[in-house]
């Protein structure tokens, strides 16, 4: 028991982590139909500034937010530049655009800070909680709990606010969205800054846990997108829950087979997924009349 | 309130609309009728920006519009309701209809009401999912929505199109409607006979040109339009 309940808790916690990454996959793809593959890196800059902000002295909360702040500025940037000019290319240029920008990034992060592995202090000690046998990490409630809040907080602007609307109106139909007055542009580079906010906001809140690299996000965005096509592309529910199945499944296997396979578990789900339901557990199955 | 100057669009290398000038005056319900590939509909999109064009000048209310991008031309008082609806199907009717206001930032509950008085048919399912309605009741969403944005030019596709004989004569009875209410509108229709009957003046558009012009009535009695376009 206390083992399940062990393997349980990691899972869940890396498991939002994947949730994160693939809510990030998912707001962009709605927006433009772009499979944005330098989500991990989103991810890798929230964690390596802050911990590079932190070494300078900043305070750990003031880094995050900066960390935050670089790379909502990134994926502005990355909208701008790179998306923007590629307006009607096809969905397979656009992938290898974001592939580009990608490496792109990870080779500046080389530069701009190093090649080795970087941590943040925990952010309320790392001295672990007992519960029923299982040791929990402080650390692992941060995350769980941020990422609860993230959730929240995207669901409410869908669903209570007009320019939250606006978004999933133009992910429905974005002709009619232009026509209704909707600067389909603006919603794009809002999905881009928001995807880039949560993507670091992971990386802040998994970096005490798992360390981070200048590459670590090549992981994180192959994991994501694999938590975002089990749960369904295009759909942000289903994109938490891809996630959270997805930590568990790879934390359950890893405990209960084998830890060397722990990696292979996303790319399996990702060919199962497409076997046997390529449009996810929670896809468009749309009831529409014409 | 809307001059059209030798306007063209090309999809590619294929010129669609080859030099169209038209006038719709304040008021007016002016039909834009022809065959099927004529061009009626890409005209349409390009005067509502969402189609490049490769030439020509748009004024609406003598303000040049044909570089503002499609929602600004929204806030200049332009409204398109376009070929097949296009409803926002995962949100709710009423979703739908308050974004239809999304350039302004009055109060809308007026607004509101007067569609679902318009279009009763609305009001019953304002929580239900739009893509679940059927045909007619999304092409009544469809220009409820346009309405929304309280447009001085209404831009019809086909609004006829593939609905029942009773719910054409109930759509067409609207836009006679609007008419009353100060609308102006440029009515693009198949459906010639239907449309030139309701229309102040109309245009026959025949592979990207306008090929004739008159009143609604005087193009009705036209033995080419009506043999071209009317099957009689």
């Amino acid at each position: 028991m206390p083992e399940f309940l062990q393997f349980l808790f990691s899972g869940l916690t890396v498991g939002a982590v994947y949730a994160m990454v693939a809510l990030g996959f998912t707001l962009i793809y709605n927006a433009s139909d772009v499979v944005n593959f330098a989500q991990g890196e989103f991810v890798m800059i929230g964690g390596m500034v802050t911990a590079f902000l932190g070494y300078a002295g900043v305070p750990l909360p003031l880094a995050a937010l900066l960390a935050i702040a670089v790379a909502i500025v990134v994926g502005l940037l990355l909208h701008a530049l790179a998306i923007e000019p590629a307006r009607g290319a096809s969905a397979v240029t656009l992938i290898i655009i974001t592939i580009g920008a990608s490496i792109f990034l990870r080779g500046a992060a080389q530069v701009i800070f190093d090649k080795q592995a970087h941590k943040i202090p925990a952010f309320s000690g790392d001295a672990p909680i007992t519960f029923m046998g299982a040791a929990i990490l402080p650390q692992s409630l941060w995350v769980l709990g941020g990422a609860v809040v993230t959730f929240v907080a995207i669901f409410l602007f869908m669903d209570r606010t007009l320019l939250g609307k606006a978004v999933l109106a133009t992910a429905s139909n974005r002709l009619a969205a232009q026509l209704v007055g909707i600067n389909t542009r603006t919603v794009m580079a809002l999905s881009f800054g928001a995807s880039a906010a949560i993507g670091a906001l992971a990386g802040i809140l998994i970096t005490p846990i798992t360390l981070t690299s200048y590459d670590a996000g090549i992981l994180l965005a192959l994991k994501g997108f694999a938590a975002a096509m089990l749960g369904g592309m295009g759909n942000p529910l289903g994109a938490v829950l891809g996630g959270i199945l997805l930590g568990l499944f790879e934390q359950f296997s890893a405990g209960y087979v084998s830890s060397s396979y722990k990696d292979a578990v996303a790319f399996i789900t990702i060919l199962l997924v497409l076997f046997v339901m390529p449009s996810g557990l929670l896809g468009r199955r749309a009831v529409e009349r014409v | 309130m809307l001059e059209v100057e030798d306007l063209r669009s090309a999809y590619g290398r294929i010129e669609v609309v080859k030099g169209v000038s038209l006038k719709v005056a304040a008021g007016e319900i002016v039909a834009l009728v022809g065959s099927n590939g004529a061009g009626k509909t890409t005209l349409l999109r390009a005067l509502s920006g969402v189609q490049p064009i490769t030439g020509g000048r748009i004024r609406l209310q003598g303000e040049s519009i044909e570089k503002a991008p499609p929602h600004r031309r929204v806030a200049l008082g332009m409204a398109h309701v376009p070929e097949g609806r296009q409803v926002f199907a995962p949100l709710s009717v009423e979703d739908n209809l308050r974004l239809g206001a999304f350039q302004r930032n009055d109060d809308i509950a007026v607004d509101l009401e007067r569609v679902y008085t318009l279009f009763p048919a609305l009001a019953d399912k304002r929580r239900q999912a739009a893509g679940g309605l059927s045909g007619g009741q999304q092409q009544m969403l469809a220009m409820g929505r346009a309405l929304m944005a309280r447009p001085k030019l209404l831009l019809l596709d086909e609004p006829s199109m593939g609905l029942a004989p009773l719910l054409v004569q109930q759509i067409l009875d609207v836009v006679a409607s609007l008419k009353a209410e100060g609308v102006t509108v440029l009515l693009v229709e198949q459906n010639a006979t239907a449309a030139l009957a309701i229309a102040d003046r109309g245009y026959v558009i025949e592979t990207g040109r306008i090929s004739l012009q008159g009143s609604g009535a005087a193009l009705l009695r036209d033995p080419k339009v009506r043999e071209a376009y009317l099957g009689v």
